[in-house]
């Protein structure tokens, strides 16, 4: 965002840094907390459905919800709320200007996040192999869909701290300049509660 | 610079560069920059550009509706032809034309900053609308034959490439939420020392209005389309009713994207109509507060009203009412805003220069628009008028009439700070007048069409209805022809229009303070902010 324009093309010139930091920080916050609103109402259209089609037919989420490996699902809530634990460690490290801790943070961040994509994988394949697919019925469309597009999150959640890893190990991150650090930090909590969500409305509920 | 008219009045707060922000040249100057003003001028371009190719489809449809039989085109051709207009009208030209367009050029300029607040998301923003538009004419490799309404269940199953356009909406919807979302959080921590909210100019009241329901609507009809493309690809079933799924779940979900965004359409038009009224009236706007929360009231009722799209489609009594009820009330902070801007006018002195002239239609023709959107609230008269010409008049009275005279206005009013240089009033006064003639013509007979029970979007019709039918195809020519000479108007001015003064209509917001064009930076120093811009001397100016 604003505080890192730095290399740009030629057509940049006089838009370095039109914002003081202190506005730049608090515009980076707001954008990122809109941003986040907008992806509650993106997944909004799917949680509509579930709860439309859920008490359309209650006999079928019934019988979908007994076909879900309940502990990989839990696994997964633990390891994902995990990585928000270290996501949040991070940025207290940054905060305290400990570059070192953050880079050990957000790596075992990813390595959670890695450890949560290859449990669903398990998770798909088996599905798969028992012949349910996103065209069964309509509880699997749902799972399908709201699994996949959380897991494109956690993709893209990723990616995002990939870069800010990427950077840190650059020396970017100070104790007096880390909002990067935060606002994936925010994007990847929301990640984490869309799960804390799914979680239960498809394993758990009866 | 060819020749000037202009005295050389140096501007208030701005450099004296004769080509401002226009200064470096080249290709890369464009594609990388991070400049405001440029990606706002590449918007303009751009959306200008699917405003002619849709125009096309639209007199090609008018041709065709000149005989009531299978002629000229066939019937397959003529469902591509109207689905081509329609998309292209709606998404790549009427959403984003003003916000993106004019938006990006004057919001930063209106609150005394240098730039949005993420320059760089904004030119993503654009690059992603580019993309989007790539996808979408990939997909007419078999061409839409939905309507631009894309409903379920034929939308799951028609041959054409639905799932190709699914994802090329999805990045055009991609791309308007993330310049909602920067035009959000310019507005908030961007505005210049002394700029209060009740000291903004109305345009950013609008453009703040218009935002927040691009970033709250737009991704729902993400979500939507992705649904539609992933029925086809996966099979899933939320839309088919053969797995359980309910087709009208698609029109909710459509509809409460499409609703809020004709507020996104018509909000900034209203904003620059406030801007224009009272400089071209030389009296301070009337009701600046009234207009101002208007504009947000419009946004939180856009958001409840979309089921009356639905009245016929199947929906409980109770939820009909409501919707009804709802409906009507979106009138009130409307009906608020004419009131206030014929006020402005009351005992003004106005000039009737083109920007005040397509203002002036925007009052006229939007009241019209408006007012028979009350029809259509109705539930008796809506089930009589429903899928007839009546709504297609209705319609294009309000996005024509509303949102494109709204936007013509701008272009008129702001064309001499975006380019430096004036537009001839000789060529565009009879410009106007052919298409306030044309566009009247065209679709006025489109509400008796409607009334007499002419069904849109059906191929043919039965013969009684063509003297009508011809008249309105040769009122698009008219239009047409006006709309041309409107374009030639702009290509001459960009070349040899007189050198244009920073503050030709002598109005009293901040973009007018710096250089036409303004320079790259926009202002010399951040200005201070002390009073509204609307103090306009009344009568004796």
């Amino acid at each position: 965002m604003s505080g890192q324009s730095t290399h740009h093309g030629p057509g940049a010139a006089g838009h370095e840094a039109h914002m003081d930091p202190a506005t730049a920080r608090e515009a980076a916050t707001l954008g990122i907390w809109t941003f986040l609103a907008t992806e509650v109402l993106l997944f909004g259209g799917l949680f509509t459905s579930y709860i439309i089609y859920r008490i359309k037919y209650p006999q079928i989420f019934y019988e979908g919800h007994l076909k879900l490996d309940h502990v990989l699902g839990a696994i997964n809530t633990v390891v994902l709320i995990g990585s928000s634990l270290t996501v949040a460690l991070g940025i207290a490290a940054i905060r305290k200007g400990k570059v070192g801790l953050l880079r050990l943070y957000l790596f075992l961040t990813l390595l959670l996040a890695g450890t949560f994509l290859g449990i669903k994988y398990v998770e798909y394949t088996e599905k798969f192999s028992h012949g349910l697919y996103p065209d069964t019925d309509i509880f699997f469309s749902l799972y399908f869909m709201l699994t996949g597009l959380h897991g494109l999150h956690v993709l893209a959640g990723m990616v995002l701290l990939g870069g800010v890893l990427f950077l840190a190990g650059r020396g970017r991150y100070s104790e007096s300049y880390h909002t990067p650090v935060e606002i994936s930090g925010l994007y990847w909590h929301f990640v984490d509660l869309v799960w804390i969500y799914l979680f239960p409305l498809l394993y758990l509920l009866g | 610079m060819r020749e000037t008219t202009w005295n050389g009045e140096k501007p208030q707060n701005g450099s004296a560069s004769p080509r401002g922000y226009l200064e470096s040249k080249g290709v890369w100057a464009w594609v990388y920059t991070l400049d405001h003003k440029r990606i706002g001028v590449m918007y303009m371009y751009t959306t200008l550009f699917f405003f002619l190719a849709g125009g096309v489809f639209a007199l090609l449809i008018r041709i065709k509706l000149l005989f009531p039989g299978q002629h000229i085109f066939t019937n397959q051709t003529y469902n591509v032809l109207f689905t081509m207009h329609g998309a292209l009208m709606i998404f790549l030209f009427v959403i984003p034309a003003i916000p993106s367009g004019l938006g990006n050029f004057f919001i930063p300029l209106h609150i005394g900053a240098r730039d949005v607040a993420f320059p760089r998301i904004n030119l993503m923003s654009y690059w992603v609308f580019v993309a989007g538009i790539v996808v979408i004419l990939f997909s007419l490799v078999r061409p839409m034959d939905t309507g631009w309404t894309f409903y379920t269940p034929y939308s799951a199953r028609t041959a054409a490439d639905v799932t190709t356009l699914s994802f090329g909406i999805f990045l055009i919807g991609m791309s308007s939420i993330l310049t909602g979302l920067n035009f959000l959080v310019t507005i908030h921590k961007l505005r210049a020392p002394g700029m209060t909210w009740h000291r903004m100019p109305l345009f950013i009241w609008s453009m703040y209005a218009t935002s927040i329901i691009q970033v709250l609507a737009t991704p729902v009809v993400g979500i939507t389309f992705l649904l539609l493309a992933m029925e086809r690809v996966l099979g899933v079933g939320f839309f088919d009713p053969a797995k359980g799924g309910d087709p009208i779940l698609f029109q909710h979900f459509f509809w409460f994207y499409s609703h809020p965004v004709v507020y996104v359409m018509i909000l900034p038009a209203m904003g620059i109509i406030s801007e224009i009224v009272p400089a071209f009236s030389r009296k301070p706007i009337f009701g600046y507060k009234a207009i101002a929360y208007s504009s947000m009231a419009i946004a939180v009722f856009g958001f409840f009203v979309w089921g009356h799209h639905m009245f016929v489609t199947g929906m409980s009594g109770t939820a009909v009412i409501l919707f009804s009820l709802l409906t009507y009330s979106v009138a009130i902070p409307t009906a608020i805003k004419v009131f206030n801007w014929i006020a402005t006018m009351y005992r003004g002195s106005i000039t009737f220069e083109s920007p005040m002239l397509y203002a002036l239609t925007f009052i006229f023709l939007f009241v019209i628009g408006g007012l028979t959107g009350m029809y259509l609230g109705a539930l008796g008269a809506d089930i009589h008028v429903h899928d007839t010409y009546f709504i297609v008049a209705h319609f294009h009275y309000t996005m024509v009439g509303g949102t494109v005279m709204g936007l013509l206005a701008g272009l008129h009013y702001w064309f001499p700070k975006m380019t430096g240089r004036m537009l001839s009033e000789k060529m565009g006064r009879p410009a106007w007048l052919l298409i306030f003639i044309g566009f009247n013509v065209t679709f006025f007979t489109q509400f008796i069409l409607g009334f007499e029970g002419m069904p849109r979007r059906y191929a043919e019709y039965p013969a009684q209805y063509q003297a009508l039918n011809i008249l309105s195809t040769v009122g698009s020519w008219i239009l047409a022809t006006g709309i041309l000479i409107m374009f030639a108007n702009f290509v001459r001015g960009l070349f040899r229009g007189a050198l244009a003064p920073p503050n030709p209509w002598k109005a009293l917001s901040l973009e007018w303070e710096t250089g036409s064009p303004p320079a790259t930076e926009n202002f010399e120093e951040i200005p201070t902010v002390t009073d509204w811009p609307y103090g306009y001397a009344g009568r004796q100016t």
